[in-house]
Order: structure tokens, then sequence, then C-alpha cells
């Protein structure tokens, strides 16, 4: 090709595209908490972050060493972990079946859509004395908490993914003559999946605020009660433990979702 | 087997989108329905399907279908419809499974439908990392593996871009020729019409009455691109439409 002069001033065409996409960045987020720790932990020794508005991270770190060395860790995490997961077992597999009969019937629907909203919004720990009552002190009143906190979002979140699976592919299933049932279990539950998954996250995060709630009353050992405990007493130190194994439990159960999800959903792209 | 619709007609709510459809689709043959779009091409094609009541008339089967016969009225979608969590296969052994079919038969049929298809190679892949053109071509390997005795197509090449539109109409054209099927195929392309239909039915825009019917007796496989036949088939189908798909574009406009 020959050479071109411009008769014009020209300029490049200016960039604007781009953005608005956001993409996988590692170790960022790990940074993130290594600097705020570094800097609480440097303010708690110069003295500009007094020892009454924070404990000191290492003392922390200190207090969970004696937590675990002593075996009270693990005393502690396994009741708590029974309770969360009995509770939200319960709770998350009676939303997801009635969100798939809400999303199938709409007699049930029209029942059930205004019972579950009336029910979200009911602050759970409110009625903790009254599933006491129901339940007894014991375990069954905190697995009742929870189970009713995770039931609320997962029914939400399973009937709009069941009314968001693509009706063209339920045309295309009874135009082949699947049966009702292959159709449910064929399409419609597969292409749920994604919403319902992504409701589990949101039930879980909520079936653990709850676990310290229900862990207020008549629990000796959990999570919850030793965190409480260290409230009551002040004790900076084992409040911030107790608060950063709810941290961890969240992050874990969240990581473990999306394993799943990884597994579950690897057709979409 | 052959079907018969007597007398089709209806409305959706105040809007009568068919009026009085009478048409046979006789076996072995494809019948391609062209007519404006909104006329009720789709909804006439979901009516023969079963997939909706019409408010009058009635689609009759004549005949038995054919042996081993899965499903007799099969339909071949514009959006393809597969199961995005399923592979290629999968998304074929999907329609088999509820047939109690012995699992070394249900794998021979998908076998033969993805040879015949020419998507053997591709069996384990997922529709996200197919082309329109494949993907389409898994929707009738699909259509083919309940040996369907009328397969029901709307605008089923409508979604691909020019290039993979002819190449799909070359294949529909050899698997027709190596064996016959019976189709009745809704497009609102004519050069689509006058290169698969046997017999090319005009619908009046909305609401839809059949203009007219057109017979093409050029054997499918001659139906090369500028056979000048066709042309004038193509050339005289335009004619009739024209002033339809005039009216009817301008009718969306007040509604
Ligand atoms: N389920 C429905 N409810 C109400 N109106 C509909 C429904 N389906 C189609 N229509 C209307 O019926 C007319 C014909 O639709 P359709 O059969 O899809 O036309 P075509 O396939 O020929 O473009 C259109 O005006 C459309 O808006
Ligand atoms: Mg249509």
């Amino acid at each position: 090709m020959t050479e071109v002069t411009m008769p014009e001033k020209s300029r490049a065409v200016p960039f604007r595209g781009g953005g608005f996409r956001p993409r996988p960045v590692r170790f960022v987020g790990l940074g993130v908490f290594v600097v705020l720790i570094a800097l609480v932990e440097w303010g708690t020794r110069a003295g500009w972050i007094s020892a009454l508005t924070l404990p000191r991270p290492s003392d922390v770190l200190a207090t969970f060493g004696e937590l675990y060395r002593s075996g009270a860790l693990w005393e502690h995490l396994s009741v708590s972990l029974v309770r969360l997961s009995v509770g939200s077992a319960i709770g998350v597999s009676a939303g997801v079946g009635i969100g798939i009969l809400i999303g199938l019937f709409s007699l049930i629907r029209a029942g059930l859509v205004p019972l579950v909203a009336a029910l979200f919004p009911i602050p759970k720990i409110a009625l903790l004395p009254l599933f006491v009552i129901w339940f007894g002190i014991d375990e069954g009143s905190k697995y009742a908490l929870i189970a009713l906190g995770t039931f609320t979002p997962t029914v939400v979140a399973t009937y709009g993914a069941v009314d968001n699976v693509d009706r063209t592919l339920i045309r295309m299933g009874q135009s082949f003559g699947l049966s009702w049932l292959s159709i449910v279990r064929k399409i419609v539950l597969p292409g749920a999946m994604p919403g319902i998954l992504s409701g589990l996250r949101i039930s879980l995060a909520i079936g653990i605020i709850l676990l310290v709630a229900a862990e207020m009353l008549g629990a000796t050992h959990g999570v919850g009660s030793y965190i409480l405990q260290a409230g009551s007493l002040y004790d900076l130190e084992r409040l911030f433990a107790g608060v950063t194994i709810l941290s961890v439990l969240g992050v874990t159960v969240s990581g473990l979702i999306g394993l799943v999800e990884k597994r579950v959903l690897n057709w979409r792209a | 087997m052959y079907l018969s619709l007597r007398g089709l007609s209806h409305s959706y709510g105040t809007t009568e989108v068919l009026s009085d459809i009478s048409l046979t689709v006789p076996s072995g043959q494809i019948v391609c329905l062209v007519g404006p779009s909104g006329c009720g091409k789709s909804t006439l094609l979901r009516m023969v399907g079963g997939l909706e009541r019409p408010d009058r008339g009635e689609v009759l089967q004549v005949g038995a279908p054919p042996e081993g016969c899965l499903n007799p009225l099969t339909f071949v979608f514009q959006d393809f419809a597969l199961l995005p969590w399923r592979t290629v296969e999968g998304n074929i052994r999907v329609v088999l499974e509820d047939h109690r079919i012995r699992r070394e038969r249900a794998k021979e049929i998908v076998a033969d439908v993805l040879a015949r298809t020419r998507l053997t190679d591709f069996a384990r892949a997922l529709p996200r990392q197919l082309s329109g053109g494949m993907k389409q071509r898994v929707a009738i390997a699909r259509a083919l593996a309940v040996n369907p005795a009328v397969m029901l197509m709307d605008e089923p090449l409508s979604a691909l871009d020019a290039q993979t539109r002819e190449l799909l109409m070359d294949d529909l054209v050899s698997l027709w020729s190596r064996e016959p099927f019976t189709a009745l195929y809704v497009t609102h392309n004519l050069s689509e019409a006058v290169r698969l239909g046997h017999q090319v039915v005009v619908l009046s825009r909305r609401p839809g009455r059949i203009r007219e019917i057109v017979q093409i007796d050029t054997p499918l496989a001659e139906r090369g691109l500028g056979n000048p036949e066709l042309e004038r088939h193509q050339k005289h189908l335009w004619e009739v439409m024209r002033d339809e798909a005039r009216a009817a574009d301008e009718e969306l406009l007040d509604d």
C-alpha cells in the first residue's frame, strides 16, 4: 500500500468502550483484610486506638489460640454446626419443595404467596420466646428459628427461579410428549437451579445470623453463646474471636456453595 | 399418515387471528406456509401440534403413523429449544427416555440421527459451544429421533445468518431426498419456501386466511440457486404477498 498523506490534521479515534465487566482479581480481597488488621494492630500499639474501642488483633489471635488448645473451640463450634445444619436443612428443603409447588400450581401460589410475604419481614428473632414455648428451650426452638429464617428466602428464590425457566423449553418437552414428572425433573428443576443456588447463599447467611440469636436463650455452648457471654462481660478479645469464627464460617459456606455451583452449573458459560 | 386441517379459526380476545383455514398436508411432502408477520402462522402450527386449542375447526390425523413412530407430530422451533445443561447426545436422549426404549436401542437411534445430521463428532458438546446452525441441526436430529409422521417447523432457519441458512437448506434437501419426510414448514422467507416446498400456502394478513396455494413440481434436488422456474414462483409469491405485507406492517403502527 502506498503511503497516505493526510490532507487535514488528524487524530486517533479516542477509546470510549470497556468497563462494566467485573473480572476476578486475585489476592486483593486478602490484601484488604491484611491492611485493615495491620492498621488496627499499629493503632492499638501506638495508642491512637484505645483498648476500649478495639482489641489488639494479636491479643484476639492469642485468645483464639487458647480457645483452640483448650478444646473449647471445637466444643462450641460442633454444637453450632449441628444446629446450623439441622435447622437450615429443614428450612431449605421445605423452602425448595414449597417454592417449586408455588411455581407449578396456580392454586398453591394464590394461597401461599401472601402467607410467605407476610412471614418474610417478621424478624424471626422476635419469635424466639414463642418457639421456646412450642418446641422447648433445648435444641427444638433453635432448629425451628433457623429453619423458619432460611425457609422464607429459599421459597421466594425458588419460585422466582421456577418462574424464570424458559417457557419454550417446557413447550418443547410437551411437544415431544414428555410426562409431567419428566418435565419437572429434567427441565424445570435444572432450569431453576441457578436461582435456587443463589438463593441458598442468602438463606445460609441468614441461618448464621439466626444461629447467634437462637443461642441467646438456654444455650451454654455454641459460638453464639460464647459471643454473648463475652459481650456481657465486655471481654472484647473473646467477642472478636467469636465474631471471627462466624465470619470464617460464612466465607466457608459461601465457598462451598461456589464449589457446588461450579459442578452443578458447569453448563453455563 | 397425513394431516387434514378443517375450518380452523381462532381469536385472542377480540382480535381474530385465523379464519377458516382448511388445508391438507400430504404424506412425504413439505408444505410451506408463508405470510406477513403476525398473521397467525405460529398459532396455526401450535394448533396443529396440539399445543393450543382452536376456537373452531379441527386437525385430523388421517391413517396410522409409521412403524416405530414415538411422537407423530414433532416440532422444530425457531430458537432451537435445546436444554443448555445437556450435551448434544443428552438433548436427543431426553425425548427417548419416556418411551421405555431399551438402552442399546436408544444408543442406536442417537448414533443414527447424529450421523444423518453430521453431528457424530459433537455428541459430547454442550449447546453453548455450538454455532446457531449446529444447534438447529441438533434440534433436527432430536426431531428425527422420534421418527415423526409430520414435522412442524416454525421458522427453523430464521435465527441464522444467510450463509448458514443456505447450508441448512441443503442439509434438509439431502435429508428429504434420502428419506422423504412430511413437514409443515412456516417461514416468512420466500426463497426458503420455493426451495423446500412441494406446496406453498400463502396466508393473508391478520386474520390469516388462505390467499393462494402454489404447487411447485421441480424435484427438491434440482432446485439450485438461480433456477428460473423457482425465480418465477418466488416473484409470483411476492406479488401476492406484497400488499398484505405492507398493510400488515402499517397495521402494527396503530395498535
Ligand atoms: N398467546 C397469545 N395471546 C394473545 N395474543 C397472541 C398470542 N399469541 C399470538 N398472539 C397474537 O396473535 C397474532 C398472531 O401471532 P403469531 O401466530 O405468532 O404470528 P406469526 O407467527 O405469523 O408472526 C399476533 O398479533 C400476536 O400478537
Ligand atoms: Mg411466528
